[in-house]
């Protein structure tokens, strides 16, 4: 009886949600008093993970793209090895990828947008985000071998040090699913999954030509940016920014939205961010009534304030 | 070519979500149903490929009767055949499984589902199908080509897209981008008239047990007022997201 965590690595560097998932199921672990293991593809350091609770680590070196088929399978490998009883992956792009492969070859229950800690061990009983964000359910996962994907940021990090030992785990590779041709990807900017901060504009900022402002912004306090749908429907900003019920969901610390009215799919979208600024001049706007903050006023002159004061404040800091 | 397009049947993404019997049944009184907007994109681009490749496109769901009238609204968008498995969906692996027997059956080049139902919110249907089904499968793709039976297909990754080909069959779990928020039809009424000669066949399920169950609903906590900081007193702003909500 086990605990496998998925940590995920980009460029050799476990990500953030790697040592989520690794904090998350050590919490769990601790609940049914077993160890954590975790498995992990080219990780630098993977003892790191010893820092939340994670007692040792599978590490697989592997050349070539990711794959989901040949990842998922690598990771039920580890699975059956560790007699893992519970699965535990994050909600990045590519762990949503494979994880319903994973779940099949494992005959698992899979419970995705999990927010908090199971409430029950038996009936194993899961809390997760549905209805983007509107609601939560109470879900009970029946099968033996049990899958989670952790909502992001919903758990944090918890630091939790124990001795880490590092196994190079030997695979035994199946075929790509597909072939990966290109990758286009900016290196040098935060992603909306993996920001603590999102800066966030809509139609209240004019135009694409304004959206130096909300760059600015989001490059003073590290953020992401992000837009509304009609700002992406109208080709402003690239899809990829749209948060919202069609969109992205936020779940990041800190959530700035600038001339953004807060239609009902865009704050089921940013719903589980923990606080919410808003700048806006019509103070009807319904984001209002979903903020924590608000300033009403026109975002042309409170943003650039904004941003020479944050600046002072950072330099300060 | 053979497309299959796999609709879900979920509220109006404007729809207040309730729920009933002690909080373990959503609420659907007053509630507008519609087309998954996840799975419409990929409605839209399977149409593209019917007016350009001359595909068939037949599209599923897993329900009861009352799913019907968004199955004959993909119908008078242009769908040539329906079919629904007359079982009520409880969760997702159910769901594919009961898909995954009709594919194989099928003889489908290209099987097109939402990355996820907004309701629900699984994410999985897609994946699961693949797996089941032994086919190559990218999710998130916001960008579809066929030539032959070449695949090419963008999928979007956290920060940036990637481009990767296949041989089909292949399953997609598709989005926004696949085809433009412009793209989409609203049936017409020639479109409404032939969709009621169109098939639209009811299979009895094959029984796939389920993995998980829903217990029951909770909502979220009533939020707070407002805090209201004057344009004039940005200052009070950045004292109150550092000291106060400390998240800066």
């Amino acid at each position: 009886m086990s605990i496998l965590v998925y940590t995920e690595t980009d460029q050799g560097k476990f990500k953030k949600g790697a040592f989520e998932v690794a904090s998350y199921g050590k919490a769990v672990a601790d609940q049914i008093g077993c160890d954590v293991f975790a498995v992990s593809f080219n990780a630098n350091s993977p003892e790191s993970l010893g820092t939340y609770g994670v007692s040792k680590v599978l590490n697989t070196s592997y050349e070539g793209s990711f794959d989901a088929k040949l990842f998922a399978d690598a990771i039920k490998q580890a699975a059956l090895q560790v007699g893992a009883k519970v699965v535990i992956v994050s909600s990045s792009a590519d762990s949503r990828f494979l994880s319903p492969l994973l779940a099949i070859s494992l005959d698992a229950g899979y419970a995705t947008n999990v927010v908090a800690l199971p409430s029950n061990l038996s009936p194993f009983t899961v809390k997760r985000a549905v209805f983007t964000n509107k609601a939560f359910s109470y879900t009970e996962i029946t099968s033996d071998v049990k899958l989670i994907g952790v909502s992001n940021n919903a758990f944090g990090l918890v630091e939790n040090s124990v001795a880490c030992s590092v196994e190079a785990f030997d695979v035994s590779f199946s075929a790509p699913g597909v072939q990966v041709e290109s990758v286009d990807k900016a290196s040098d900017k935060v992603t909306i999954a993996d920001a603590d901060v999102v800066v966030s504009g809509g139609r209240g900022l004019k135009g694409p030509e304004n959206w130096h402002m909300i760059e600015d912004l989001a490059q003073v306090l590290g953020a992401a940016t992000a837009c509304s749908k009609p700002v992406s429907d109208m080709g402003w900003r690239p899809h990829s920014e749209h948060v919202g019920q069609t969109g992205k969901p936020v779940a990041s610390n800190l959530y700035i939205a600038i001339g953004v009215s807060g239609a009902i799919q865009h704050l089921a979208g940013i719903n589980s961010s923990k606080v919410k600024v808003v700048i806006n001049s019509d103070p009807e706007a319904p984001f209002f009534k979903a903020a924590d903050y608000g300033i009403v006023g026109d975002a042309f002159e409170v943003v650039p304030t904004l941003i020479e004061k944050l600046k002072a404040f950072k330099a300060d800091a | 070519m053979r497309i299959l397009v796999c609709i879900s049947h979920v509220p109006d993404t404007t729809s207040k979500i309730n729920f009933v019997e002690g909080d373990t049944k959503f609420d659907t009184n007053g509630v507008q149903y519609i087309i998954n907007p996840n799975d419409e994109f990929g409605l839209t681009r399977a149409m593209w490929f019917k007016e350009k490749n001359g595909a068939t496109v037949d599209v599923i769901n897993v329900g009861g009767p009352e799913t019907e009238t968004t199955l004959r609204k993909t119908l008078a968008i242009g769908a040539d055949a329906a079919i629904r498995i007359n079982t009520a969906a409880l969760e997702a692996s159910q769901v594919a499984k009961e898909i995954a027997n009709v594919v194989q059956q099928g003889n489908y080049d290209l099987i097109i589902a939402g990355r996820e139902s907004i309701d629900y919110n699984g994410g999985m249907v897609p994946g699961m199908i693949a797996a089941l089904c032994d086919m190559s499968y990218v999710n998130n793709c916001v960008g579809l080509e066929i030539v032959g039976d070449k695949a090419t297909a963008i999928r979007e990754i956290d920060g940036g897209k990637e481009t990767v080909s296949a041989t089909l069959p292949l399953i997609v779990g598709g989005q926004k981008g696949l085809v433009e928020e412009s793209d989409l039809k609203i049936p017409n009424m020639r479109g409404i008239m032939m969709a009621r000669k169109k098939p639209l066949n009811v299979l009895e399920p094959q029984g796939s047990g389920t993995s998980s169950n829903t217990l029951n609903f909770e909502k979220p906590a009533p939020k707070g007022e407002v805090k209201l900081v004057s344009p004039e007193n940005i200052d009070q702003l950045i004292d109150l997201l550092h000291n106060e909500a400390k998240v800066i």
